[in-house]
């Protein structure tokens, strides 16, 4: 059994934690852009929490579930309905099978994570369920989901004593997700390589401006719009660069690197977003401004450790509401 | 061979370090990069999952988690790790790899940009091509797409800086100059390289093991092909 794309959305793929361990022949580790939601929407229907899942933009595909499932919503809300109920982020959902599952209208953040119980039957390609977008392989046929894609699932379960007469029951309870994003738009970062050929003038007009996401931004790099920052032209040879990566293009204005980011750059570097704000960055669009903090690289470090020690209290949490939720209705 | 004294590390974010051996292009520099790379690589060191080799400089990215429930500190941990590879002599292996044959046809339809670089340049096409296929070139790196390889040197007689507005779309096995390097494309991609021939094999197949044709360290050379043959080898795939 599986479920049918009915209806195509903007730029919807097939994405885990990452491929990593081929960035020397040039192939990136691409991924899902909110690492923290893709663990989450996993976790509330007791996946591992790096397995594949659906990443969907606005507007998103239009899903008909073939079969009963248990699904959860991380990351964006777009007002997902299955019929005509709406449900919420953050909670697990039983829904009847021959049920569609739409996205009404984007209400907050950028990007919404769709994960099944039991995940999704694909081909494991260089260890990782990423769609690689640019070689077109990886995820579901190395592309964005489009009408009449069939994605199987590998457990079928019987929820029929969880839904009685209703399409879709929502847990009693939800995850709360404040503490993994920052509120006020701060992205916190590290000094970056080339910081030093900048002046005085120049870091203190990227530490005080407030910077915002234009529209020419996607999973590749955000392309930023604010104050020019004037960087010495200096001959530089390609190396190696990382997610989160700020650049500095010719004409002073930044790019930071995302998922789908090469593995090689050779604009001047002068500050990376540490890991445990790629988050809050992945949530924010087009228009949304931002302003820069500098941190210490343990300070960066210490924050992610934080983080995944509160997915994994989350993750205990989880499995034994789980549990209990499903024995009460019997099912195993 | 031994390692040049003078060497610097740095972080490229919270997750990964830089092992960076200057600003130039040098075969001599390149050799030393892959050494290093292979020799990381065979360290197996705790939480690495990336070495990316480049021109001059190795970058590893590793997995903060892993490291931390052990150390107290990633950075230092694998800033440490580093220091000791680096703190003995490396040994850079003679290039055992065979000698790469590329058959590129430098057929006008095909080689889109010919024309206007034998205008620039003074030199007819005839003597382009001769240039081009006439050196053994190395692979300095991999990067910008899956198996891209930028290999030098060119012939400072052919060489070309970049368009200045870059093509949205290159044929995928097209062979192209930037300055000093050539490179092929191993997907159909944007791109501002000067085109001028383009090769019927295939340098990225996912459906293989090792996807890419061609790695750091290999040496290259291009035979030319007519455009009957081109098409007949194309064909067979």
């Amino acid at each position: 059994m599986s479920i049918l794309i009915v209806k195509q959305g903007i730029a919807d793929s097939i994405q885990d934690t990452g491929r990593f361990g081929y960035q020397h022949t040039g192939i990136n580790p691409t991924g899902a852009m909110d690492t923290i939601a893709i663990q989450l929407a996993n976790i509330l229907v007791g996946n591992d929490p790096t397995a594949a899942v659906i990443e969907l933009h606005f507007p998103a595909s239009v899903f008909l579930f073939k079969q009963q499932a248990c699904l959860a919503i991380a990351g964006a809300d777009f007002g997902a309905m299955i019929n005509d109920i709406p449900i919420a982020t953050h909670t697990p959902v039983i829904i009847q099978k021959n049920c569609v599952l739409q996205f009404t209208k984007p209400i907050k953040g950028a990007r919404a994570y769709l994960a099944v119980k039991g995940g999704f039957t694909l081909e494991h390609w260089l260890n990782s369920y990423s769609t690689h977008l640019k070689a077109g392989a990886g995820g579901y046929k190395g592309r964005y989901l489009q009408k009449n894609d069939e994605l199987s699932l590998q457990e079928h379960h019987c929820f029929s004593s969880v839904l009685k007469d209703t399409d879709a029951e929502q847990a009693n309870w939800k995850i709360e997700t404040r503490d993994f994003y920052t509120n006020d738009k701060v992205i916190k970062v590290i000094q970056g390589k080339e910081l030093s050929l900048l002046t005085e003038e120049a870091i203190q007009l990227f530490t005080a401006s407030s910077f915002q996401i234009t529209s020419k931004s996607d999973r590749m790099g955000y392309r930023m719009k604010g104050p020019a920052i004037a960087v010495p032209a200096q001959p530089m040879l390609s190396t190696g660069i990382t997610k989160g990566t700020i650049q500095i293009l010719a004409d002073g204005q930044l790019i930071i690197l995302m998922a789908d980011h090469q593995t090689t750059g050779g604009y001047p570097r002068i500050a990376h977003v540490i890991s445990a704000d790629i988050p809050t960055l992945a949530q924010l669009t087009a228009n949304d401004s931002i302003t820069f903090k500098w941190v210490t690289q343990q300070e960066a470090e210490d924050a992610y450790v934080e983080q995944e020690q509160h997915l994994q209290q989350l993750q205990n949490a989880c499995i034994l509401r789980l549990q209990e939720y499903f024995t009460t209705y019997g099912i195993h | 061979m031994l390692l040049p004294s003078g060497y610097e590390l740095y972080t490229v974010g919270d997750n990964a370090i830089t092992i960076s051996f200057g600003n130039t292009i040098s075969v001599e520099t390149n050799q030393i990069v892959i050494a290093v790379f292979h020799t990381v690589q065979q360290r197996k060191i705790l939480g690495v999952r990336d070495i990316i080799p480049a021109y001059s400089s190795v970058t590893v990215c590793y997995d903060i988690l892993r490291i931390r429930e052990k150390y107290p500190s990633a950075e230092q941990f694998i800033r440490k790790e580093l220091e000791k590879i680096l703190s003995h002599d490396i040994q850079v292996q003679e290039e055992k790899t065979a000698l790469i044959n590329i058959p590129v046809c430098y057929d006008i339809s095909l080689g889109v940009d010919l024309h206007e670089m034998a205008e620039i340049k003074q030199i007819p096409v005839e003597e382009i091509i001769r240039i081009h296929s006439s050196t053994t070139y190395r692979v300095f790196m991999t990067g910008f797409l899956p198996g891209f390889p930028y290999m030098g040197m060119v012939d400072e007689k052919i060489a070309m800086p970049r368009k200045t507005e870059p093509r949205t779309k290159v044929a995928a096995g097209s062979v192209g100059i930037a300055d000093r390097q050539t490179g092929i494309y191993p997907l159909e991609s944007p791109g501002g390289w000067n085109i001028i021939g383009q090769t019927p094999v295939q340098l990225f197949d996912a459906e293989k093991t090792n996807p890419v044709l061609l790695q750091a360290g290999n040496l290259v050379r291009f035979t030319p092909i007519s455009i009957e043959t081109f098409y007949h080898l194309k064909k067979k795939k």
